[in-house]
């Protein structure tokens, strides 16, 4: 029984590792790396979940038997595509923080927030980014 | 010990060892070439679990596309991570053992690792997928059939997420035309400070280094320059290393050639129109790395680019609609020939793809354009 489930602890591990990185890390950039190592667990769980001992690639061919399953390569090809892009929305976001704010660091991006609160200069919810700019660099 | 298992567990080794060592690293240009590291690893692991379309995505995306991506990221950021809090490690290291925890807890229940008799081999959409589709389709690439026809519905919801990312991404980045000329006129002024660093941080670290030094050279001679001369000028950094310029300009057409290879031999072989956008993009994010964005401007310019975005969704929903003007269900294939289930199936399935790989290249095209446009005009 325990035999049978190695990859899948692999797996976990990767994931605990890539959920780590997400949490622990300020860095936005960072937790986007880690937030792509658990999406690289995600899939490997439900790839394993479709292979079969002595398997093929699922590509039909005379004299072929055992193939592995279809349908998890299916759905994880199209969800390595949207990861990219998906991923390069995160990025795009990180690089509007960090022109606002000149950090990506989240807990410098809360202090500033809360330093332009403080003077009161972000009263109006539509402008409160651009404020939030001007009050970080007057502030501390 | 099988084959399979000392495979799995030595890729699966190194695989945990770089993910271990991205988490320790605060040097954010070595952990994503490690990330891409990370990419290439669970591409082998892919081929070694049989599955080939997944490999041959996920090596270009993870090792090419994203990683490209991430370093234009860190160009117009910080490249260097600050030094985490000790509380934050141990909340978040607390929350990661849990859901380790919870999952080795749930995984005695999986059935175990590549058994034949599992619940995923003898469900009844198995024989469905891998008999039945040969009478159905007669696509011998089963996972082009299921993508492109039995779970048609599904991707085209997933080629409209991409879609919707792609429009995104540009609207984040890109700066109205009226909000440039300001900046240009503000970084004219300014323009002195800015020209001593052209972004040149892209390729390897080996690279990188080389890149700087001439990066900076230029930076003083062009230094005084207005904002517009600077993609130019990085243009002739990165393009004066003779290797990377002949390596570039020769593989290109190979690249664009194999792109329409996997596009096209997808119903036969391991391939489909989601590689083959993605390879096709890193094809010109590769030129333009070496060359410059403007070059790839004049071959593909940026209207075009943007118009083609759309183009593939709008193919895939129109096959839809004609097959219900053709009196079939939407993306009922079948009615395509009348007559010939099978081979309006194939044409189907063509067109399809093309307009997934369309849309997905321009997508990722539109991306690094957008990355690379904001540094060129910072």
């Amino acid at each position: 029984m325990t035999g049978g489930h190695y990859i899948f602890w692999f797996v976990f591990v990767l994931m605990v590792i890539g959920l780590y990185a997400v949490i622990s890390h300020g860095n936005l950039v960072k937790k986007l790396i880690g937030l792509n190592l658990f999406q690289i667990g995600v899939f490997m769980f439900y790839i394993a979940l479709g292979k079969v001992e002595d398997g093929r690639a699922p590509i039909v061919e005379e004299g072929v038997e055992v193939y592995s399953h279809p349908l998890p390569h299916v759905l994880i090809l199209t969800a390595i595509v949207v990861g990219v892009a998906t991923t390069s929305l995160g990025l795009a976001l990180a690089i509007r923080i960090y022109e606002a704010y000149g950090t990506i660091e989240e807990d410098e991006v809360i202090e500033r927030d809360k330093a332009a609160e403080q003077d009161g200069t972000a009263e109006l919810n539509g402008t409160a980014e651009r404020d939030g700019v001007r009050g970080g660099e007057a502030g501390p | 010990m099988s084959l399979l298992v000392l495979m799995d567990v030595s890729l699966f080794t190194l695989l945990l060892a770089t993910a271990l060592a991205i988490t320790r690293l605060r040097a954010l240009y070595e952990a994503t070439m490690l990330t891409a590291l990370a990419g290439l690893l669970s591409a082998s692991l892919f081929v070694v679990l049989d599955a080939l379309d997944v490999a041959i995505t996920e090596a270009a995306v993870g090792t090419g596309i994203s990683t490209v991506l991430f370093i234009a990221a860190l160009r117009l950021t910080r490249s260097r991570e600050a030094v985490t809090p000790r509380r934050r490690l141990w909340s978040g290291g607390a929350v990661a053992v849990l859901l380790g925890a919870t999952l080795l807890y749930a995984a005695q229940d999986l059935p175990p690792f590549a058994e034949p008799d599992t619940p995923v081999q003898t469900n009844p959409v198995t024989q469905t997928y891998l008999h039945e589709s040969q009478e159905d389709i007669g696509v011998p690439n089963t996972v082009a059939a299921v993508l492109a026809s039995y779970r048609g519905y599904d991707t085209l919801g997933e080629l409209v997420v991409i879609f919707t990312a792609g429009v995104t991404v540009p609207l984040l980045l890109l700066r109205t035309r009226r909000r440039a000329e300001r900046d240009e006129a503000h970084a004219g002024e300014e323009g002195a400070e800015g020209g001593t660093e052209p972004g040149t941080e892209h390729g390897t670290e080996h690279g990188r280094e080389h890149s700087a030094e001439h990066g900076a050279e230029h930076g003083a001679e062009h230094g005084t320059e207005k904002g517009a001369e600077h993609r130019s000028a990085r243009a002739v950094v990165m393009s004066e290393y003779r290797v990377l310029r002949v390596a570039s300009k020769v593989l290109m057409p190979f690249i664009l050639l194999f792109a329409c290879y996997v596009l096209f031999h997808g119903d036969y072989g391991p391939g489909g129109g989601f590689q083959a956008g993605v390879i096709f993009a890193a094809g010109f994010v590769l030129y333009s790395l070496v060359f410059g964005i403007g070059e790839v401007e004049r071959v593909l310019p940026w209207p075009v680019m943007l118009g083609l975005v759309p183009v593939g969704v709008l193919l895939y929903a129109g096959l839809g609609v004609a097959n219900m003007a053709l009196g079939g269900a939407f993306l009922d294939y079948d009615t395509l020939v009348p007559g010939h289930p099978e081979e309006g199936q194939h044409y189907g399935i063509l067109i399809i793809e093309t307009g997934v790989g369309i849309t997905v290249a321009a997508v990722l095209i539109a991306v690094y354009y957008s990355f690379a446009n904001r540094g060129a005009r910072r």
